[in-house]
């Protein structure tokens, strides 16, 4: 998908499980199948720091990380969003040290989730590949021109072997068009100084308008999803709903899990069981209002966290959606779970444990446990 | 064409006046002469790390820099330009870019020995045509003066403080200049703006024309930090090159070459006694400190002279 994007510039550092990604695209860069210029960072810090130089010297910019690279650039996350600069990563997702995992969980893009870039996760390779290339739309919208960052699971998505539909290289390279940026460095007619020391004056009204710009992304998103539908028969939504519609009971998930959590809902549904699902993938900005309204029907909800937010009240992506339902949803009862942190598996029968535990809830109307933590050895 | 300072002075500013660095700071001086040595059709990139430079030339809505200028943090001055130079080098192969452009990065001595050393050693390694210049201050100013790798040894700074037991930093300074010379890239230049500007003007020439990094450590006083007189700056300049404190040399292609000798070498006194910072070293029960700077600024001037093949 990078091959075909062509992006004019790709700065990044290998680490486990998004090495890959730079890996086999510096070997079409050596075939000279693309244009790029590949710069092999020394740190994933100068990876985005380098980005952030080419974006703002008017280069379409992509790069790749995982885990402690992340967490390495996070300074420089910030910066990129706050510069407006609409550079382009896959995050590999993977856990965060100590102590040093290599295997799938979501805390590297959770601690990333306030830094201003868009995020969109990905249940699997398709979507991933579909979310890439509009994810270079989404960025350099005249309206957003934000970074954004597109989230799928270290090994179980990254190095999993599935069929997925391409779409030939005209029509990717048609449907991301040429990047006409607003300014650049190399603008000689023009130039400009950008990253400013910016006093209270002002620093105040530009943490407002990328607020503003952060906001127009979901609405750009439903847009380029649906131009992106019609090349493609692929039409995505800001979240998926999996058998909510009539659903009693659910679970909010993101990710490779959503995948298994269906299977469970399957069994479920021919059990008699009204299970359902809904599955982030637009999750900076929030879609709240979309999401209490696909949840306003049902009676429990467990949402689902592969990050523990160490916050002792509940992991991201819980405190979102319950904060999002306060006041518009009341009487619905939501719990939280933690899950398979640093790529501890979680099968069919795992997730119908949780959807157990809802049933209970849905029945009694009492919560027991609000935090819980899946297949735990307490 | 033989180097004329009136005509070089005549080129047109590239870095204007109303900018809020301090009177009697060496950093303006040293960004205007080097800015100067490009060619006036040129367009620049100028890349900054944070620090005094950076927050007194670009206070919002005001910049004093006439080419396109990019700040983003303080480590990553070197990766930042290397970014654009990147992207400068992939939109000109596309046909894109119709003219000649140029990417220079400045720091000072905190964002390039230490904390952006690592941004800097790796933007030279890959080998962008880029130009990298270190502001040289000898310590953290813009924080309010603590040490860094640079601070010579003895200096008092708010973090090497002089007390009644410890007096003043106890490492010697970090050779920089020779750290990016032994990475093998064709220029690097040891300079400071003294006189009619010409050694600094000239190696902002060869550096910023040599096709690939190069890497110049420019020797920038700060009347804060080191407690002078504003108005005796340039003088304090000549002192620290007539000293050997801070030589003028040149590496190119490998090979090192002395750019002055001085023909009367000054005793380090020269350079210390004008200066607060080592204020403590002439309490008469110091004079071993003084001693011990003069002995070490003889060894490397020595061992410099060695390398420049000169003795």
């Amino acid at each position: 998908m990078l091959r075909q994007i062509d992006p004019d510039v790709v700065a990044a550092f290998p680490i486990t499980p998004s090495t890959e990604v730079p890996q086999y695209f510096s070997q079409f860069v050596a075939n000279g199948q693309v244009r790029t210029e590949f710069v092999a960072v020394e740190s994933e810090h100068s990876a985005m720091s380098a980005c952030i130089g080419a974006e703002a010297a008017g280069a379409r910019t992509m790069t790749a990380t995982s885990s402690q690279g992340l967490a390495l650039m996070w300074e420089m996350l910030y910066i990129a969003a706050s510069m407006r600069l609409p550079i382009v990563m896959t995050t590999v997702n993977r856990a965060l040290s100590a102590p040093i995992n290599i295997h799938n969980d979501h805390s590297d893009a959770m601690g990333a989730r306030d830094s201003g870039w868009v995020q969109i996760y990905n249940e699997n390779n398709q979507e991933a590949y579909d979310s890439l290339i509009m994810a270079i739309r989404v960025a350099e919208h005249a309206d957003v021109q934000l970074p954004v960052m597109i989230c799928y699971d270290g090994f179980i998505t990254s190095h999993s072997v599935e069929n997925i539909m391409l779409l030939e290289d005209d029509l990717v390279k048609s449907f991301v068009g040429e990047y006409k940026p607003q300014y650049s460095l190399l603008d000689k007619e023009h130039p400009v100084s950008m990253g400013m020391f910016d006093l209270p004056a002002f620093y105040f009204e530009h943490k407002r308008q990328q607020a503003e710009a952060i906001k127009n992304a979901k609405q750009v998103l439903i847009d380029v999803q649906n131009e992106f539908a019609k090349i493609s028969g692929r039409q995505y939504g800001l979240f998926e709903e999996y058998k909510l519609d009539d659903a009693d009971i659910a679970i909010v998930i993101a990710n490779s899990t959503a995948g298994t959590a269906k299977d469970t809902v399957d069994m479920l549904r021919e059990q008699g069981v009204k299970a359902g699902l809904l599955k982030i993938r637009l999750f900076r900005p929030f879609p709240a209002d979309e999401i209490v309204k696909a949840l306003s029907h049902v009676k429990a909800v467990a949402v689902m966290d592969k990050a523990e937010g160490f916050s002792a009240a509940g992991g991201p992506i819980f405190v979102d959606v319950r904060s999002a339902m306060y006041g518009k949803a009341d009487g619905i009862k939501v719990i939280n779970y933690i899950y398979g942190l640093g790529g501890r598996d979680v099968g069919v029968y795992d997730v119908k444990r949780v959807y157990d535990h809802l049933q209970t809830i849905a029945d009694s109307g009492q919560i027991d446990n609000l935090y819980n933590y899946l297949g735990i050895r307490e | 064409m033989p180097y004329n300072f009136k005509k070089t002075a005549q080129k047109p500013e590239r870095f204007t006046g109303g900018h809020r660095m301090c009177a009697g700071c060496g950093a303006p001086v040293v960004v205007r002469t080097v800015l100067r040595a490009l060619k006036t059709e040129d367009h620049a990139v100028v890349a900054n790390a944070t620090g005094c430079l950076e927050v007194s030339s670009s206070i919002y809505p005001y910049s004093a820099w006439k080419d396109s200028y990019i700040h983003s943090a303080f480590e990553n001055a070197a990766a930042t330009v290397s970014g654009a130079e990147a992207a400068y080098v992939s939109l000109k192969k596309q046909g894109k870019i119709p003219y000649d452009a140029k990417f220079i990065a400045f720091g000072g001595d905190g964002g390039t020995y230490d904390i952006g050393f690592q941004s800097l050693s790796g933007a030279m390694e890959r080998g962008h045509d880029m130009v990298y210049v270190c502001y040289d201050n000898e310590a953290y100013m813009n924080t309010g003066i603590q040490r860094s790798s640079s601070t010579p040894k003895f200096a008092d700074t708010t973090t090497s403080p002089a007390g009644s037991v410890i007096p003043g930093k106890l490492q010697y300074k970090k050779d920089l200049t020779k750290i990016m010379a032994a990475h093998g890239i064709p220029y690097v230049g040891q300079s400071a703006p003294m006189k009619n500007f010409r050694d600094l003007y000239e190696k902002s020439e060869k550096a910023i024309y040599t096709q690939g990094p190069a890497f110049l450590n420019v020797l920038a006083p700060c009347p804060r930090g080191w407690r002078y007189d504003t108005a005796i700056m340039m003088e304090l300049i000549e002192i620290a090159v007539d000293t050997c404190v801070w030589p003028l040399y040149e590496v190119v292609n490998g090979e090192y070459h002395l750019s002055y000798k001085p023909k009367n070498k000054r005793p380090v006194e020269d350079w210390l006694k004008p200066q607060g910072r080592f204020k403590h070293m002439f309490i008469p029960q110091n004079r071993h400190l003084i001693d011990e700077f003069q002995a070490y600024v003889d060894k490397e001037w020595d061992n410099l002279l060695k390398l420049c093949g000169e003795k």
